[in-house]
């Protein structure tokens, strides 16, 4: 009872919890709302849209926990995206090849914006808009503005549309992208939660000027933390690449804000500190099936939107509250 | 306590949505997946729409991804208005390729698909209602000609290079000039991503760096509105033929500081696109192409009832 009790006086548990109520309230209205929103295709319709920005959140979280921002993920999704056509379709290498490309660019840029940030000390928000930039115009240079299709790769697409989890169980036929959403969503967890890389995460978050004192390389550990989300946005360009059998190069700006409310919704502070990988993933699934659910409802676009500003005002609000409380 | 903000919140969420409740009765309902929503073009199309849905008696729904570079959230928009058991669909491609398996998905529940605007590169669509974009820059082109006495420079303010409006719309006005003004040239074509501050500055250094330029054509109506203004802030005069219409550019062309523009019939887009949705539900066979049409505006016909009836604010 009293391991119960801690449990959900936790505050990271219970803003995931308040958050999962949430995403459990949302599904159920618009189930009462419309006949056609609880349909199997309209489910996996639903998992399929949060899984780019799913694992763009993901790679977010990392970086808002250390207090920083990155507003480069959208448009560096787009650039490893790129990168794989360049190396699938222009270069004709074997598939292997440009998932492994995909992710190494996204390590690098993401080197790129730790090092301005750790040892040049560019604010981060201005290093990764500079990098946001340059990695929308680096994308459109290099594919010639044109979309690079996957074409001569006819096993690219099955990366985020075929669903491995169908094959062994046919009832089930969840897309590999989703697939790919969760094993990163673990694999994150596991690297916060129960490594030094994410103590460190935290502890940068809470107080950089303490971790400093107390003898530890901090500037390398920001340059880690940023390739890391840089690498995982590689996997979500893969993703995204994969799911259009196309990169498309003018993509991307505007879907950081995306991953950056989903990982808000979650309970992750901008101020650094906090925050969850679940939180994170329930906070995509909120947007996606707020977007899902009102487009079923055939509520007017226009509308779409001023419900969607409202929820994360409110998902913001709540965590104020709910912090002053403590 | 987590209980009764939960509560809360789902209880305001009802509210809001309470506003724009929609009623499930047993109607036609045919959804229309655009290339975009907020622009004033897209607007005119949705009204089209609307208007064809009071005429033929069923129900249509609009929806558009905000930019038109965002090919992924048109595909959620698509798998979404799939979802809703419709009987028709209107689709505008943003690219043709990522949306095949869903558009074959349609097929195979024998939902016919009517596309639009710009068309989608399979024969899954039962027909296209769209402008005939190179002709209608070709026209253009020669306006631009007899405005400018068929010699001179000229340049391009496009929207981008990527959509096949774009493309069609450089290459008609390009195509035109080569083939029937030899003493015309182009000396310069760029992209102001339909950004009306975007093309503003394009033009603004466009002029600078050609100072003979005659005329300059925007290619859609941000396009346009930032020539216009790119060539009054740095106080020149020149030829502006613009694309489409809406209030600004209507108020040029009225006032003379823009010669004229191509306007296409976004209205007769939308209308066409669910008439023969309809058409195609009831069994008739359509033609692959429906020609939407395309008009020759200037101060001299811009209220002719004809004209006036395209043209949108």
């Amino acid at each position: 009872m009293n391991a119960l009790k801690a449990l959900l006086f936790n505050p990271s548990t219970r803003q995931t919890l308040l958050a999962f109520a949430s995403l459990l309230a949302l599904m159920t209205f618009f189930s009462v709302a419309s006949p056609n929103f609880l349909q199997a295709d309209n489910m996996v319709a639903i998992l399929q849209a949060t899984a780019v920005n799913g694992v763009l959140a993901i790679a977010c979280t990392f970086v808002i926990i250390t207090s920083g921002i990155d507003l480069s993920v959208g448009t560096l999704m787009t650039f490893c995206a790129v990168m794989a056509g360049v190396f699938l379709t222009y270069w004709g290498l074997p598939i292997y090849v440009g998932v492994l490309a995909a992710v190494f660019f996204g390590a690098l840029c993401g080197f790129v914006s730790g090092v301005l940030i750790a040892k040049l000390k560019v604010p981060p928000f201005i290093a990764t808009l500079g990098m946001m930039m340059l990695l929308k115009g680096l994308s459109l240079v290099i594919s010639g503005t044109k979309p690079i299709y996957f074409n001569d790769t006819p096993e690219f697409p099955y990366i985020s549309q075929e669903s491995l989890i169908g094959y062994f169980v046919p009832s089930l036929p969840i897309p590999n992208a989703v697939l790919i959403l969760f094993i990163v969503a673990v694999l994150s967890s596991l690297v916060l939660n129960k490594t030094r890389l994410g103590r460190y995460t935290f502890a940068l978050g809470s107080n950089e000027e303490a971790v400093r004192l107390s003898g530890v390389n901090v500037d390398f550990w920001k340059i880690v933390v940023y390739s890391l989300n840089g690498a995982i946005c590689g996997i979500a360009g893969l993703l995204i690449a994969s799911r259009l059998n196309s990169a498309q190069p003018a993509l991307g700006q505007g879907y950081e804000l995306d991953a950056i409310a989903a990982v808000v919704i979650g309970g992750t502070s901008l101020s650094g500190g906090t925050g969850t990988i679940l939180g994170t993933i329930i906070g995509a699934f909120i947007m996606s099936v707020l977007t899902n659910g009102l487009r079923i409802m055939s509520v007017a676009q226009e509308w779409q939107t001023v419900v969607t500003g409202v929820i994360i005002i409110l998902a913001v609000y709540i965590d104020i509250i709910r912090r002053k409380r403590q | 306590m987590i209980k009764r903000r939960t509560l809360t919140l789902a209880l305001g969420l009802s509210a809001a949505l309470g506003l724009s409740g929609t009623a499930y009765a047993q109607e036609t309902y045919i959804p229309l997946v655009s290339k975009g929503f907020q622009h004033q073009f897209w607007q005119a199309v949705k009204a089209g729409a609307e208007q064809a849905a009071k005429d033929y008696k069923v129900k249509v729904t609009f929806e558009g991804p905000e930019t038109e570079a965002m090919v992924d959230k048109q595909i959620d928009m698509l798998s979404a208005a799939l979802a809703k058991n419709p009987k028709a669909l209107g689709f505008a491609a943003l690219d043709s390729k990522a949306a095949i398996p869903l558009l074959k998905k349609a097929q195979a529940a024998k939902i016919p698909v009517v596309a639009f605007d710009s068309g989608v590169d399979s024969d899954i669509p039962v027909t296209t209602a769209t402008t005939d974009n190179l002709a209608a820059a070709g026209l253009a082109a020669d306006k631009m000609a007899e405005l400018i006495g068929k010699e001179g420079e000229v340049a391009l303010v496009v929207h981008d290079q990527t959509s096949r409006t774009g493309i069609d719309r450089r290459d008609g006005f390009l195509n035109r000039m080569k083939s029937n003004y030899p003493k015309i040239k182009i000396v310069s074509v760029q992209y102001g991503g339909g950004d009306q501050l975007k093309s503003t500055e394009i033009t603004k250094s466009i002029l600078q760096g050609n100072p003979n330029v005659k005329g300059i054509f925007g290619a859609n109506e941000g396009s346009a509105i930032g020539v216009l203004n790119g060539a009054k802030e740095m106080k020149r005069k020149i030829v502006v033929i613009g694309y489409d219409s809406g209030k600004q550019q209507k108020a040029a062309i009225a006032s003379g500081e823009m010669a004229g523009a191509i306007t296409q019939n976004p209205v007769g887009i939308g209308y066409k696109t669910v008439e023969a949705a309809v058409k195609a539900l009831k069994g008739e066979t359509l033609p692959k192409i429906i020609d939407t049409g395309f008009y020759w505006y200037d101060k001299s016909n811009l209220t002719d009832p004809k004209i006036a009836a395209v043209l949108y604010d």
